[in-house]
């Protein structure tokens, strides 16, 4: 019964979105409020109706119902209640419900949130919502039912892929769509703006702050992914540049280039074209990797299960939506240029200088994910890019973007004086001398790559810090002043400091773990000694130990350095009978210095039983990638806190005597 | 000229669509890479081994006419690979579990890499060829790393299996391979 409410619930939600794809436009052409405004109302029912549906089939998981065939493949009775709700977005049916899901969420945050829109813009935001909304809804309904029936119901599930079930996987994928399905409401506004032929200040300014949410969600669910990567694979890396994963990563990318862009748009009335484009790029790219992650188009290790017919409704509904918001920006985007100019040495180059960066980094990634496709295509010859093209290529564009984006804070609107930015950052140059030094001097012979990227990242975190003490002027006025001036900066300021240093952190984190990894596989029996950058570890023994839906082999290793007691590690392999397949469970001793990191694998053969393949890994500082992560989020926050981004209008600048606020 | 370059996103947007349209024949498997060179002798090449490892390098020689020996394996592989090393622990317990002929063909690989590499997780290449630039590679026409090839007695590719050996089913597939090559031979003696 429950399956069948949610179904129901879906098939009237493809209805309501289907009005509101319509009945909002046509009040904006006939100016009818009543109409634009019927868009607030059927986006509460849609996403009323939608959650209903994803309610229907979370609870169907909950009570483990094997009549419904997405719960049997993907569920079993015995499985741990966390992953039971988990696995409602573990399949493509179940993902793509939550894919909707976030899509209405984003839907009905504008219109209660966003009071101070005009009316018309808001209407037709959210009936570009509405299509995307009922393109997505009819290809669940018609391709992909998550409530289809089996008969005979199975006695159990086959449970889901055990490397899924783990909590940074429970959690990744509702990140990952709430920043993929975020850029969406984005990508609204653009066609929206698009429509009405007019982008201006107050468009840049409505966008800004759902572009920044998306975002802070996006970067929240790679890292979790890369996370998991990192513990659970058992490898030990944490970026593979893996189809899946460059998907995810290009819209990020242009994610940050749109929300740099559309400062400028909000500040200097400028790059509006390009910001909009940059709107509509961003959604693209989320469906783009939407697309390939389930049509099976690139060989990868996580991809759904594949089905033509699938792939085919979604390029169907890829083409309609990038086509058509092309073909749109194509015939409006030439009358929409304008706005203020600004010197080649000025905040407006150096953000024009990021974008261009960060959209040619994006190009990379594209072009080195499809290229395997791109050749097939026109050769026959198959293909696989690895990471000596990302290193070749990739890497030495976001080093530019680096040693740019340390001056570019300190740049004045308009006009700038490079000079004076540099002599203030003479000691920063310097400092970064000495690190690059210093760098060289530990570990000569060492990857040079090393040394410029460590340079970098003290030279990016120096100069942040020298242009947030300009700002509140530390050291040339009073303590106590420079105190007062520090909290009345604005917190966007403060989104913005806090991100470009995070970056600056995880630089040092992905140099760290990647160029000073040491590793030791050996094949180990109880009391086999090693050791690894300064470690003195012992293996114990591996013993079995009985978990919820597995049988695990836990092996005991003690760490010891220079014969004092370190840590125990217990590195699993865990056995899911069910599934029928086996996980690694690393065991990882973290520390801000590097983390010791531990996996086993079977005896190589029956008759060795005691013989463990023993995998020691040292990577250096792989702990400063996430604390840096953790800082673009949280500056993105900060960022989003800002009281000028919840304030509707452009505030006019009054004569408040203190300190005014200078723009960041 | 603001007109045409306004066109440009559509126009790329455009080609890549095709493109994946094109990528969406059902026919077509990006995991299933069929070869030219199944049923076909072993292809023209001859590396040197890989300096200073200390194992001998690998040509045609030794693959072709091995008669009356045990199939052979060959895996070609490079340090630079992620997948290779997941993949290594499973060809060195079929070396040691199922005495198989390994052989390996480095692929565009920094010999002090590949040496680290074989020395951190044990050598089980009975010979390593290095191709540094990518030749063999080339004669053997494979698509990345890693892939594997089965080479029976008669020294006829039989079997080619693109990326990494990992888990039952393709473990399973190059086993089934490798009977198939000992098949052929035993098929030839009688």
């Amino acid at each position: 019964m429950i399956p069948e409410i949610g179904q129901f619930a879906l098939t009237l939600a493809l209805a309501v979105s289907l009005v509101q794809s319509v009945l909002p436009l046509l009040g904006t052409a006939r100016d009818n409020v009543v109409w634009m405004k019927s868009a607030t109302a059927t986006s509460v029912l849609l996403t009323g109706l939608v959650g209903l549906a994803f309610g229907a089939l979370m609870w169907s998981f909950v009570i483990s119902d094997f009549t419904v065939l997405n719960v049997a493949s993907n569920s079993h009775s015995q499985k741990p209640m966390l992953f039971k709700v988990a696995a409602t977005w573990g399949s493509h049916e179940g993902s793509l419900l939550l894919w909707v899901l976030i899509l209405v969420i984003f839907g009905l945050g504008v219109s209660l949130l966003a009071r101070n829109i005009p009316l018309a813009l808001k209407a037709r935001t959210l009936a570009v919502q509405a299509w995307i909304c009922a393109g997505f809804l009819s290809f669940m309904l018609f391709t992909s039912n998550p409530f289809e029936r089996v008969f005979p119901a199975p006695l159990d599930g086959n449970d889901l892929n055990p490397l899924l079930q783990d909590i940074g996987l429970a959690l990744h994928p509702p990140f990952l769509y709430l920043g993929y399905v975020g850029f969406s409401i984005v990508f609204s506004f653009a066609v929206a703006a698009l429509i009405e032929g007019r982008v201006d200040p107050a468009w840049a300014r409505w966008v800004r702050p759902w572009t920044l949410a998306a975002w802070v969600f996006l970067t929240l669910g790679i890292v979790l992914g890369s996370w998991w990567a990192y513990y659970e694979l058992g490898w030990g890396g944490w970026w593979f540049w893996d189809p899946v994963e460059n998907v995810s990563f290009m819209p990020w990318l242009a994610g940050t280039a749109l929300f740099h862009s559309a400062i400028v748009t909000e500040k200097r009335d400028s790059f509006k074209s390009w910001t909009i484009l940059l709107a509509v790029l961003t959604f693209s790219l989320s469906l783009l990797g939407t697309f390939v992650v389930r049509s099976g188009l690139l060989t990868s290790v996580h991809a759904f299960s594949v089905d033509p017919e699938r792939g085919i409704y979604i390029l169907v509904l890829l083409g309609i939506a990038i086509g058509g918001s092309l073909t749109l920006f194509a015939v409006r985007a030439p009358e929409m240029e304008g706005g203020g100019l600004f010197a080649p040495i000025s905040r407006e180059a150096g953000l024009l200088i990021n974008n261009l960066l960060l959209a040619t980094a994006t190009a990379t990634v594209l072009f080195g994910t499809l290229y395997p496709l791109l050749l097939e295509a026109v050769t026959g010859e198959k293909i696989s890019v690895g990471p000596p093209y990302y290193n070749a290529s990739f890497v030495p564009i976001m080093l530019v973007l680096v040693m740019v984006m340390a001056v570019g804070p300190l740049l004045s609107w308009k006009r700038a004086d490079l000079r004076g930015v540099l002599a203030r950052l003479k000691w920063v140059a310097g400092l970064s001398l000495l690190a690059a030094l210093a760098v060289w001097y530990l570990d000569t012979g060492g990857p040079v790559l090393a040394v410029v990227s460590i340079a970098l990242a003290v030279w990016l975190l120096g100069s942040v810090a020298t242009e947030w003490a300009g700002r509140i002027k530390l050291g040339e006025v009073p303590l106590a002043e420079s105190l007062r001036r520090a909290r009345n900066l604005p917190r966007s300021h403060y989104g913005m400091v806090v991100a470009h240093a995070g970056l600056a952190v995880c630089i040092i984190g992905f140099v760290g773990s990647s160029a000073w990894k040491s590793e030791v596989v050996i094949f180990a029996e109880p009391g086999t000694e090693l050791e690894i950058a300064g470690f003195d570890v012992r293996f114990e023994g591996v013993e079995q130990v009985r978990g919820p839906n597995y049988l695990s082999r836990m092996a005991t290793l003690t760490v010891s350095r220079n014969g004092t007691f370190v840590s125990t590690l217990n590195p699993e392999r865990r056995a899911y009978p069910v599934a029928g397949s086996s996980t690694t469970e690393s065991a990882i001793r973290t520390t801000l210095a590097g983390d010791l990191y531990a996996s086993i694998q079977e005896p190589a053969a029956e008759s060795e039983q005691n013989r463990w393949t023993l995998r020691i890994l040292y990577e250096p500082l792989v702990v400063w990638i996430w604390i840096g992560s953790g800082l673009l989020a949280l500056g993105g926050v900060l960022s989003l806190s800002d009281r000028r981004l919840r304030v509707g209008a452009p505030r006019k600048r009054t004569g408040r005597a203190p300190a005014p606020v200078v723009a960041e | 000229m603001k007109r045409i370059l306004a066109l440009f996103p559509i126009a790329i947007a455009g080609i890549l669509g095709a493109f994946l349209l094109w990528g969406l024949n059902p026919d077509r498997d990006p995991n299933e890479i069929p070869s030219v060179l199944i049923s076909q002798p072993v292809p023209e090449f001859d590396l040197p081994p890989v300096e200073r490892l200390g194992t001998p390098g690998l040509s045609r020689a030794e693959l072709a006419g091995n008669d009356g020996s045990a199939p052979i394996v060959v895996n070609v592989f490079a340090s630079w690979c992620v997948p290779c090393r997941a993949e290594h622990a499973v060809l060195t317990r079929m070396v040691r579990e199922d005495g198989i002929r390994l052989m390996g063909i480095n692929y565009k690989d920094k010999p002090r890499d590949a040496r680290n590499w074989l020395s951190d997780l044990g050598n089980p290449y009975e010979r390593v060829g290095s191709d540094l630039d990518g030749r063999a590679g080339i004669e053997w026409g494979i698509s990345g790393v890693p892939e594997t090839f089965v080479i029976d007695g008669a020294g006829t590719v039989v079997f080619r299996f693109v990326g990494p050996v990992l888990g039952d089913e393709a473990i399973g597939k190059l086993r089934t391979a490798l009977e198939q090559a000992r098949a052929n031979r035993s098929g030839e003696t009688s």
